[in-house]
C-alpha cells in the first residue's frame, strides 16, 4: 500500500438505470461515512459487522439537509476488494443525486480517486494477480492522460480566468509574505494587519463565489452529450429554441444560417444535458460553413443522444438518408418536425430505416410535441439506454473537489491571522490553498513563488 | 606517498566539513588545498548565518560538523533576525572575523588526528575503469585514495571581471584551476559557467561613521552551536553600520551602465538573483529611490569594511564615484576593488543523493561545482559527501536526509532531482515544512542521527538526551498544572493583557493564547523548575504551536509512504511500457531512489507515478515466483 488516503468515485456510469453507487475506500472510509450518514435504526458504522447494509439518510454537513435515502454497505479490511475499508452508497436518485453524494463524501475528507485507481490498489495490495498488471498500466494511461489534458482546455473561458485569477492572488500574497521572511533586511514594505486581513477575505470570498455559481450548476452543468442534426432548414435552432423556451440561436429562412456550433446546457427531470446545435451537415463550398460542418460531425462523434431532425413536408430526401448512415451507431431520436405543416413522411419506410428508434412529431416554430420529446429523452435515460462517457463529468468534480479545499483552506488562513499568529503560520495554509488550486490549472507549486519572489520586489546584496 | 582512505580536494567550507567528517568517522583523509594561508576563507560577506542559512549551520552542528563552533570563536557580532515572523524563521547571523575564521578551522583540521592538510593543485584525477583511485598535483606527485570528494568552490577556470578588465584568477586573485576543469571535461563530465561577485572594500579610516546608522550587536545568551550555552570569544564586539543610496549614486551608475560586463554582454556566466549588482537593482527598479548598504567589519587587524548590498562589477573610476556619493563616504578609499568572477561547475543532477558521480565511482562532489552558493549550503554538502564516502567504504548505506528531516535534506534534493539554473542559495520558502524545520529543534531532529554516525561523543549524546527529557517532562508538568478561575488568577491573567478563565484550565492549553508566553506565565506557576533558556524555548514553541506542528506532521506521515518506497538502481526504465517518452528520459537520467523523487522529478506526471509503482510491485511479485 503506497499511499493511506482514502478515495472516492461513482463506480456506475451516469444515467444507468435509476440506481448510483458511491464507492470510497481507504483508512478512514467509515468515519467519513459516518459523519454523514444517519442510519435509521441509530446504528453506528464504525461498530456494524463487516459485509452488512444499513438503511438511512445521507445528510450535507454543511446545511443539515437530506441528500437522498440510501442503502450504505460496510466492508473492512482486510478481506475487501482493495484490502482496505470499504463503503459503498447506494442511491436511488438521479445522476444529480449521485454526484451530490459523491460531493458530500469529498467534502468530508477523500480524495476522488484517480481512473483506475480501485483497481490499482487491489493490485498493489495483492488482491489481483500479476496478469493483470498491464491492464491496470493501460487503464491508468488511457484514462489518465485524457483526463488531464482535457482538463484545463475543458474550463470554459470565464471560469478558467476566475481560477487564474485565485491562483494568482493567492501567489502574490504568498510571494509577498515570503520575500519579508527571507529577505528580513531589504526594503519591503511588511502587511499592515487590515491590508493583509483585506487581501485574505478577498481571496476567501473569490473562491467561494465561483463555489456558488457551482453549486448553481456551471461547473457541474455538463451531463449527457446531445447532438441536433438534420439537413439545413429542417428546424434544428427553432427545436433547440423551443427545448430552451428562449430564443437564442438566430433562426431565418436561408438555409446554413447556423454557421457555428451552438451549445446550451438544459436539464430535463434532473439530468443535465448539454445539447449541441450543429450547423446543417451537407456538401459545401462555402469556407465558413465548411469549419461549421466539420465541427458539426466532430461533436456527433463525441455525442451521447443524437436527435435526428427530419422535416415533416418534405419527407425523407437523400440528404437524409445519408445523416441517417452517419448516424448507424449511435443512441437517437428521431424529431419529425413541422407537423403543422403538411405531411409528405412515410412513417413506415422511416421505421424501416432506424428500427427501434423512437420517433416523436413535434412543431417546434408552435412549441408543440416538445414535452413528449423531454419524456421520450428521459425515458431512454433512465432505462439505462444512454451512458454518458463520464470523463467531463468526472474533471468537473475534480475541480469542484480542488476549489473546495482550497476554500477550506483560505478559511484556515483567515482563522490564523484572526489569532494574531505571526506571517509564518499564515503561508502554511495559503500553500495548501494554492496547491489545491493548482490541481484545477495543473499547475504543481514551488519554483513559481520564488520566481515571482524576485519578479515584484528588489532583494538581495 | 601514503595511500589515503579519503583525498578532499580544496580547503574552503565544503572541504573542511568532509575533510573532518571522514577523519572524525575513523578514516584516514587528506585535505589539499591551493594555499594553506586560505583554508576556510571567506571571500565574500564576513557573515555566517541569517534566514535558512542559521537552519543550515545548527543542522550541521547537529550531526557533528565544525562550521558552527567555528563560527561561535570567532563571531564578533550577533543579531537575532526575523523575530516577529514566527519561531521557524527566527535566523541567526553573525559576523565574523574573517582571519580568526581562517585560524580556527586551519587548526581544527591540523589538529585532527586522522586527517593530514597540505598544499597542493590539483591537475588531474587518476581514474581506473571509471573509478577514482587518486589525484596528482601540479608537482607530479600522486596521492592514492579510495574516495576522492571534489570541492572546487570558485576555482576552475576562475575569471575575475571589473568593468572592460577580466584575467584568470580564483577568488581574491588566487590561482585558478584551469587543468582540473579541463581534466574534469575529457572525463565526459559538462560544464557550464555560473557567476557570482562581491562588493568593494573601503578603508575604514576614510569613512565618516557619524553619518551612518549603527547596528549593534545583540547582547543575548546565544549561540550557534548547540555545544555552547553563549558566544564566549575573547574578541572585540563589532558594530555594523548601515547607510542609503541616493539619486546621485543612481546617476553615477546609469550614466555608466554601458561600461558594465553585465549589460554589455560580457558576462556569460548565470548569476544568481538574489545577489544582483547595484547596477541590477538600480537598472532593474527605477522607481525605488534608494537601495540599502550595510557596511560590516571585517576583524580585528583588518581595516577592509565590506559594503554589503553594493556589489558591482563596473570599473574601479566608476566604483569609487559611486563609493563617494553615499552619506559618509565623501572621503572614501577603496582597498580592494568589487568584481565578479565566473567558474565552471557541474549540473547537479549527474549526482546521486550521496553527492557520488554517477559518471565516476568514489568521485564526490561539494559546494559552488555543485551550482550553490553560500558558505553554509558549501559546508552542509561538505560534510554529507565526506559521511557518505566513509559509509560507502564500510559498505553501508548511504545517509540521506528528507525533506522533512532538514533543510540540508531539502537542500541536496532540489540539487540532484531538479537540478538549478542559477547559483542555489537556501531560502526558507523552498522547505515545505518549514514549521517542524526549525533552527531552535535542528539538534533534536538530527543529533541521534550523527550519533549512530560516530560524529557525536557519547558525553554530547548524554547531555542531549537529558535536554530532550527535560524538554518533554516540562511539556508534560505544564499540560498537568490545573489553573482554577480564582480571584487571583483571574487578576493576573488580566494584568498581563488576557482574558478571564471560564473555567479551570491547565498552563499547557493557557500558553496557546497569543498574548501568554513560557515567561509571562511565571506567576501562575509556582512550582516551576529552573530550566536553561533553550529548554524554555523549546517547551514554549512545541505548546503554543502543537495544533500547527500536528498538521505539518501529518502531512509528513502521508509523503512518508512515498518517501519509503525505494527503486532499485538498476531498473530499465526504457522498458516499461506505460511510462510516456519523456517520462522514461528524465527517470533514466535522475535515477531517483524512491517513489517520492520520482514524483518530483519535472517532466513526470502522477499518472507516471502510478504506472511505476505499478511496474515495480508487478518486478518484486515476478522476483519472488
Amino acid at each position: 500500500m503506497y499511499v493511506t488516503d482514502t478515495i472516492a468515485a461513482i463506480s456506475t456510469a451516469v444515467g444507468e438505470g435509476g440506481i448510483g453507487i458511491v464507492r470510497i475506500s481507504g483508512p478512514e472510509a467509515i468515519e467519513i461515512v459516518e459523519e454523514i450518514f444517519v442510519s435509521k435504526k441509530e446504528k453506528s458504522l464504525v461498530e456494524v459487522d463487516s459485509y452488512t447494509a444499513h438503511y438511512g439518510q445521507i445528510i450535507d454537513p454543511r446545511n443539515q439537509q437530506i441528500v437522498d435515502e440510501v442503502i450504505t454497505l460496510v466492508m473492512k479490511a482486510p478481506k475487501t476488494y482493495t484490502t482496505e475499508d470499504i463503503v459503498e452508497i447506494d442511491c436511488h436518485g438521479g445522476p444529480i443525486v449521485v454526484q451530490k453524494i459523491l460531493d458530500v463524501v469529498l467534502h468530508s475528507g477523500a480524495r476522488l480517486a484517480d481512473p483506475g485507481e480501485f483497481t490499482k490498489r487491489a493490485f498493489l495490495n495483492g488482491r489481483i494477480d500479476l496478469a493483470q498488471a498491464e491492464a491496470i498500466i493501460d487503464l491508468i494511461r488511457s484514462q489518465t492522460e485524457v483526463g488531464l489534458e482535457v482538463a484545463i482546455d475543458q474550463l470554459e473561458g470565464g471560469l478558467s480566468k476566475k481560477v487564474d485569477q485565485i491562483k494568482q492572488d493567492i501567489v502574490s500574497l504568498l510571494a509577498h509574505l515570503e520575500a519579508t521572511i527571507d529577505f528580513p533586511e531589504d526594503e519591503i514594505e511588511d502587511f499592515n494587519p487590515d491590508q493583509l486581513g483585506a487581501r485574505i477575505n478577498e481571496a476567501i470570498k473569490k473562491t467561494s463565489d465561483l463555489l456558488a455559481t457551482s453549486q448553481r450548476g456551471k461547473i457541474l452543468k455538463e451531463g449527457l452529450e446531445v447532438a441536433i442534426i438534420g439537413k439545413p432548414n429542417v428546424g434544428k435552432s427553432s427545436l433547440l429554441n423551443a427545448l430552451l423556451r428562449e430564443r437564442r440561436a438566430i433562426v431565418t429562412e436561408v438555409p446554413g444560417t447556423t454557421r457555428d456550433v451552438i451549445e446550451e446546457v438544459i436539464n430535463i427531470d434532473g439530468i443535465p444535458l448539454k445539447i449541441i446545435d450543429t450547423a446543417g451537415i451537407r456538401k459545401t463550398e462555402d469556407k465558413v460553413e465548411k469549419i461549421g460542418v466539420e465541427k458539426s460531425e466532430q461533436f456527433l462523434k463525441r455525442a451521447d443522444l443524437v436527435l435526428l431532425v427530419v422535416d415533416i413536408n418534405q419527407g425523407i430526401t437523400t440528404e437524409d438518408r445519408d445523416l441517417i448512415k452517419l448516424i448507424k451507431d449511435k443512441k437517437k431520436v428521431v424529431v419529425a418536425n413541422k407537423f403543422d405543416l403538411d405531411n409528405n413522411l412515410n412513417l413506415d419506410s422511416l421505421e424501416e430505416l432506424l428500427p427501434e428508434t423512437p420517433i416523436v412529431k413535434t412543431s417546434a416554430i408552435e412549441n408543440e410535441g416538445i414535452d413528449r420529446l423531454e419524456d421520450v429523452i428521459s425515458d431512454l435515460v433512465f432505462s439505462g439506454d444512454i451512458r454518458a462517457s463520464n470523463q467531463t463529468l468526472i474533471t468537473n468534480m475534480r475541480h469542484k473537489n480542488a476549489l473546495d479545499r482550497a476554500h477550506q483552506r483560505l478559511l484556515d488562513v483567515r482563522e490564523t491571522f484572526e489569532k494574531r499568529l505571526p506571517n509564518d503560520f499564515i503561508t502554511i495554509d495559503l500553500r495548501a490553498a494554492l496547491e489545491a488550486v493548482g490541481e484545477v490549472t495543473g499547475d504543481t507549486i514551488g519554483e513559481d513563488i520564488i520566481d515571482q519572489i524576485f519578479a515584484d520586489f528588489c532583494l538581495g546584496k | 606517498m601514503t595511500d589515503y582512505d579519503v583525498i578532499v580536494v580544496g580547503a574552503g567550507h565544503a572541504g573542511c566539513e568532509a575533510g573532518l567528517a571522514a577523519a572524525r568517522m575513523g578514516f584516514k583523509s587528506l585535505v589539499l588545498t591551493v594555499d594553506l594561508d586560505n583554508v576556510a576563507l571567506m571571500p565574500c560577506n564576513p557573515a555566517i548565518g541569517g534566514p535558512a542559512k542559521s537552519h543550515i549551520v545548527r543542522e550541521i552542528d547537529a550531526l557533528g560538523g565544525e562550521m558552527a563552533k567555528n563560527i561561535d570563536k570567532t563571531c564578533i557580532q550577533l543579531r537575532m533576525l526575523n523575530t516577529g515572523k514566527g519561531p521557524a524563521v527566527h535566523a541567526l547571523r553573525a559576523q565574523a572575523d574573517k582571519k580568526m575564521y581562517h585560524l580556527k578551522m586551519k587548526e581544527t583540521l591540523e589538529q585532527e588526528e586522522n586527517l593530514d592538510l597540505r598544499q597542493g593543485m590539483v591537475e588531474e584525477l587518476i581514474v581506473e575503469q571509471d573509478s577514482v583511485t587518486g589525484v596528482r598535483i601540479k608537482s607530479g606527485v600522486e596521492f592514492k585514495g579510495k574516495k576522492v570528494i571534489l570541492t572546487t568552490g570558485t576555482f576552475l577556470k576562475g575569471e575575475i571581471i571589473i568593468g572592460e578588465r577580466r584575467f584568470n584568477s580564483g577568488p581574491h586573485n588566487q590561482f585558478p584551476s584551469n587543468a582540473l576543469s579541463d581534466h574534469l571535461k575529457e572525463l565526459g563530465f559538462e560544464l557550464r559557467r555560473f557567476k557570482t561577485g562581491t562588493p568593494p572594500r573601503v578603508d575604514k579610516r576614510t569613512i565618516d561613521f557619524n553619518q551612518l546608522k549603527k547596528q549593534p550587536s545583540i547582547d543575548r545568551p546565544i549561540a550557534f552551536s548547540f555545544t555552547n550555552q553563549q558566544i564566549d570569544n575573547q574578541l572585540e564586539r563589532r558594530d555594523c553600520w548601515m547607510v542609503y543610496t541616493n539619486q546621485q549614486t543612481h546617476q553615477v551608475i546609469m550614466d555608466n551602465l554601458e561600461r558594465s560586463p553585465m549589460h554589455c554582454g560580457q558576462i556569460e556566466g548565470e548569476g544568481a538573483r538574489y545577489c544582483p549588482s547595484i547596477e541590477t537593482k538600480v537598472d532593474r527598479f527605477p522607481d525605488k529611490d534608494r537601495h540599502k548598504v550595510f557596511v560590516e567589519p571585517e576583524g580585528e587587524y583588518i581595516y577592509e569594511m565590506y559594503l554589503s548590498g553594493f556589489s558591482t562589477c563596473l570599473p574601479v573610476d566608476i566604483q569609487v564615484e559611486m563609493l563617494r556619493t553615499l552619506d559618509g563616504f565623501a572621503e572614501a578609499e577603496i582597498i580592494r576593488p568589487a568584481y565578479a568572477i565566473e567558474y565552471d561547475s557541474i549540473d547537479p543532477t549527474r549526482l546521486k543523493p550521496s553527492l557520488e558521480t554517477k559518471q565516476i565511482k568514489n568521485l564526490y562532489t561539494a559546494g559552488q561545482i555543485n551550482g550553490t552558493s553560500g558558505y553554509e549550503e558549501a559546508a552542509a554538502q561538505g560534510l554529507l559527501a565526506g559521511i557518505n564516502a566513509v559509509l560507502d567504504l564500510k559498505e553501508e548505506e548511504p545517509f540521506i536526509l528528507k525533506r522533512s528531516d532538514a533543510y540540508i535534506g531539502v537542500l541536496i534534493d532540489d540539487l540532484v532531482t531538479k537540478g538549478t539554473e542559477e547559483p542555489y542559495r537556501m531560502l526558507t520558502s523552498r522547505a515545505e515544512y518549514r514549521l517542524v524545520l526549525r533552527q531552535d529543534n535542528a539538534d533534536l531532529r538530527l543529533t541521534s542521527l550523527g550519533y549512530q554516525l560516530g560524529l557525536i561523543s557519547e558525553k554530547r549524546f548524554e547531555k542531549f538526551t537529558d535536554k530532550k527529557e527535560a524538554i518533554e517532562e516540562e511539556m508534560t508538568r505544564l499540560k498537568e498544572t490545573t489553573i482554577y478561575p480564582k480571584e487571583e488568577i483571574q487578576k493576573q491573567l488580566e494584568d498581563l493583557g488576557s482574558t478571564k478563565l471560564k473555567n479551570k484550565d491547565n498552563l499547557g492549553r493557557l500558553i496557546k493564547r497569543p498574548e501568554l508566553d513560557y515567561e509571562s506565565l511565571a506567576p501562575l506557576d509556582s512550582n516551576r523548575p529552573d530550566l536553561s533558556y533553550d529548554v524554555q524555548e523549546e517547551v514554549e514553541i512545541q505548546l503554543k504551536y502543537e495544533g500547527y506542528i500536528k498538521k505539518q506532521l501529518k502531512q509528513i506521515e502521508k509523503q512518508r509512504e512515498l518517501e519509503d518506497k525505494k527503486i532499485s538502481e538498476e531498473i530499465d526504465y526504457h522498458q516499461i511500457e506505460g511510462l510516456r517518452i519523456e517520462a522514461r528520459e528524465k527517470l533514466d537520467q535522475i535515477r531517483p531512489l524512491s517513489i517520492g523523487q520520482a514524483a518530483r522529478i519535472s517532466g513526470v506526471s502522477p499518472a507516471d507515478i502510478s504506472v511505476l509503482t505499478v511496474y515495480l510491485e508487478q518486478l518484486s511479485r515476478n522476483e519472488e515466483e
